[in-house]
């Protein structure tokens, strides 16, 4: 009956006949040589026996008297999918098509207005030292709002550090975003990290993380652990075409195919890792192609065509969740400002690339323009748009500036569920030596 | 009363007994509460022990997942024998070959509320997790403001050297962790310790590493209780009471420490105390204070 059980999931896995080695470790319950021996010789005679067919893996494969190391370089380069072109007219079919009625173009192109904004200000906020750090988000609106857009809410979301569209677009508002950049009381994170490093149980995005791709095998994780739960949850992970290098990439496609978890893998290939240009990235087809070597579906999308990376995101969605499968988008896109405010991209890129992206492929420019050419947008609009977004994110700045920074004691808190006694010792200790030396300490700018 | 009040108004020696027995008094397990009722046990030896554990959290919540390299089977030590078959493959199940996959897999697992326990095969094998244990789980419920954390996250891996295990099958690796604060550290010395302390692990609200010494799995043999009983976390355990001085240690060095005592005590007339720390990370402070108080020598 054990072995009945076998072929059945061997034919439903489509691994062809099982090998008596893979019948052999169902028998786990065989702790006496006699026993397996016994099991051996029950076995039934058209199974293969293993030395008649040498490490055959799980695989079927044919035989070939035909010599010939094959070049992957000679296969065509995975084309990227597009619906819109760069000048906003639609490609094929009708402005129907995109699932997407009139207001909510409108308010996808708001939220990329919004990020816009804040990547600006926060941007000049920071070279005028009112905040640390910051990344900006330019180039990369439509596929951050883009694929937002197509998900669910009860969907969850491990992201890199350059997705400030996707917490726009789910509800971590402008001044949320203002306030962890602050490292204030008011950010949920409590100020215990670098700007835009943000995360909110509420709206199922996990805290980001500085360490590159760390998020990748995580999310195959709570994919699994949503799907054991059937909900009609998927898990969305984005990465950039640098962390894509990383060991944990691959860790995460190998365990998402070989366990069934139901999560995007969303490669944000914008061209550049700080300085590392992609041609020393890699050297296949992009990270694409690698969803082929771990049985993995998967598509290129054009980056910057926000109704593309909707429309796609939206296919790959419905596959995650309906056969519990994993699928890889490649977004192709450019990173149109610095890696960080601590990096000068003039230093090891032209300005005339720069040039030729802002001038011939500017994601927002072309929803603009397909919203100007249905009627629905004009340049009075923008203006006011422009003005709105800009007075909001000064004023959520303003405010997250007045706002203190949290109590020094949360140095010590959430390090364990409950603060073990050494903590509470080093609590101690430093209160103590605030009381006496606090004015040393800028101690007005936290909360007491 | 405080340790500092208590040393002011009595002698020092005494201070130290009169706490120890204070607070060294053994959180009771469960099933020995009442103290009446002889209590069920079977002979287990680690691996044993340990696959009890495994299955008692895996029959009280549905959440409880295993997985690792060869788990499948049973684990090449035996560890998981029987679950694949009770529990399903959905359950129990093998993963692909890559450390940093299992553990990274199991705090997505953990952050998504549920309950992973991950097995590394050989604590030697552990250091491409590093990173995924150092930087995101013990760090999950720091650097997110408690918005998220991996609680739920037990990583069970064997420890330590067996004799012909080479550079590769021997290592005892676990002090790198103890400097990862937010993840705790847990070393069982025998059989009833690791059901007791594992399954505390286990539904601890804090990742954990604990680590099993493979030394023992065999050759550990103790009348271990069945059904559920927890040994508390974060707190050592005096095995045996000594006057002239204090020797710490954890997992398969208590057995040496023993021995060691014996002789002291039979060829040197010196009298040992022998504290198993349990937990490395955060470790027992108080326990090991009182006692160097009371010896003078660590």
């Amino acid at each position: 009956m054990l072995f009945h059980r076998l072929v059945q999931t061997a034919v439903r896995r489509g691994i062809g006949v099982p090998t008596y080695r893979t019948f052999c470790s169902q028998l786990s319950q065989f702790d006496s040589a006699q026993q397996l021996q016994k099991a051996k010789a029950s076995k039934p005679k058209d199974v293969l026996s293993p030395r008649q067919e040498n490490d055959r893996p799980s695989t079927t494969y044919d035989f070939t008297t035909h010599l010939e190391i094959v070049d992957p370089t000679k296969d065509p380069v995975i084309p990227a999918y597009r619906v819109m072109d760069t000048n906003g007219t639609l490609l094929r079919g009708s402005e129907r098509d995109l699932l997407l009625d009139e207001k909510s173009i409108v308010k996808m192109y708001h939220t990329m207005g919004e990020v816009a904004a804040l990547d600006h200000i926060l941007m000049q906020a920071q070279r005028h030292g009112r905040v640390s750090f910051h990344m900006q988000n330019a180039g990369e609106e439509a596929l951050q709002v883009g694929s937002a857009a197509a998900l669910e809410p009860q969907d969850h979301i491990f992201s890199q550090y350059r997705e400030l569209g996707v917490f726009l677009w789910r509800g971590f508002d402008m001044q949320q975003v203002a306030h962890q950049c602050l490292s204030n009381a008011e950010d949920l994170g409590k100020g215990k990290q670098m700007p835009m490093h943000f995360g909110c149980g509420k709206l199922n995005m996990y805290t980001i993380s500085s360490p590159l791709t760390t998020q990748l095998p995580q999310a195959a994780g709570c994919a699994y652990a949503l799907k054991r739960r059937n909900t009609d949850a998927c898990v969305m992970c984005y990465f950039g075409d640098g962390a894509a290098s990383e060991g944990d990439f691959h860790a995460a496609m190998n365990f998402a195919s070989t366990l069934d978890c139901p999560v995007i893998f969303f490669c944000r290939n914008n061209g550049w890792a700080i300085s590392t240009p992609v041609s020393e990235q890699y050297r296949g087809d992009g990270i694409l192609s690698r969803a082929k070597g771990y049985g993995m579906k998967g598509l290129r999308v054009d980056g910057n065509d926000m109704f593309a990376v909707h429309e796609a995101t939206r296919e790959a969605r419905k596959y995650a969740v309906n056969q519990s499968r994993p699928v890889l988008i490649e977004a192709m896109s450019y990173r149109r400002g610095h890696h960080s405010t601590s990096d000068d991209s003039t230093t090891y890129r032209l300005s005339e690339e720069l040039d030729w992206w802002a001038h011939n492929d500017c994601p927002a420019k072309r929803v603009r323009l397909h919203l100007e050419k249905r009627d629905v947008w004009d340049s009075e609009m923008e203006a006011e748009m422009r003005t709105m977004h800009k007075k909001k994110v000064l004023k959520c700045l303003g405010t997250a500036e007045k706002t203190l920074k949290p109590n020094i004691s949360e140095l010590f808190t959430d390090v364990y569920a409950e603060m073990p006694e050494r903590l509470k010792r080093q609590q101690n200790d430093l209160e103590e030596h605030l009381k006496k030396y606090g004015t040393e300490y800028n101690l007005s700018k936290y909360q007491s | 009363m405080s340790v500092v009040a208590l040393r002011k108004c009595l002698p020092a020696r005494r201070t130290a007994r009169v706490l120890y027995r204070a607070i060294n008094t053994e959180v009771k397990s469960k099933v020995e509460a009442d103290g009446m009722q002889p209590v069920e046990t079977r002979k287990m030896n680690l691996f044993t022990a340990v696959n009890d554990a495994l299955d008692l959290a895996m029959k009280q919540d549905d959440e409880v997942i295993l997985f690792g390299e060869d788990v499948k089977f049973g684990g090449v030590f035996r560890c998981a024998v029987g679950l694949n078959e009770k529990y399903g493959n959905e359950r129990v199940f093998n993963t692909p070959l890559c450390e940093q996959g299992i553990v990274g897999f199991g705090i997505g697992v953990a952050a998504a509320g549920a309950i992973p326990i991950a097995e590394i095969q050989f604590a030697d094998y552990i250091f491409p997790a590093f990173d995924q244990i150092v930087n995101e789980a013990a760090k999950y419920r720091y650097r997110s403001g408690n918005e998220f954390n991996t609680g739920g996250l037990t990583i069970r891996t064997p420890y330590g050297a067996v004799g012909h295990g080479g550079l590769y099958h021997s290592q005892s690796p676990e002090a790198f962790f103890c400097h990862a604060a937010g993840v705790k550290v847990v070393v069982p010395r025998s059989p009833s310790q690791a059901k007791g302390l594992l399954l505390s692990s286990i539904f601890s609200p804090d990742p954990v590493v604990f680590m099993e010494p493979k030394w023992l799995y065999r050759t550990s043999v103790e009348e271990v209780p069945l059904g559920d009983y927890r040994i508390p976390l974060d707190k050592a355990e005096v095995v045996r009471e000594g006057m002239d001085v204090t020797l710490v240690g954890w997992g398969a060095q208590i057995k040496v420490l023993e021995a060691a005592a014996d002789m002291a005590r039979d060829k040197l007339a010196i009298s040992c105390e022998i504290i198993d720390l349990r937990t490395l990370s955060p470790w027992d402070e108080d326990t090991v204070a009182m006692s160097v108080e009371k010896t003078g020598t660590l």
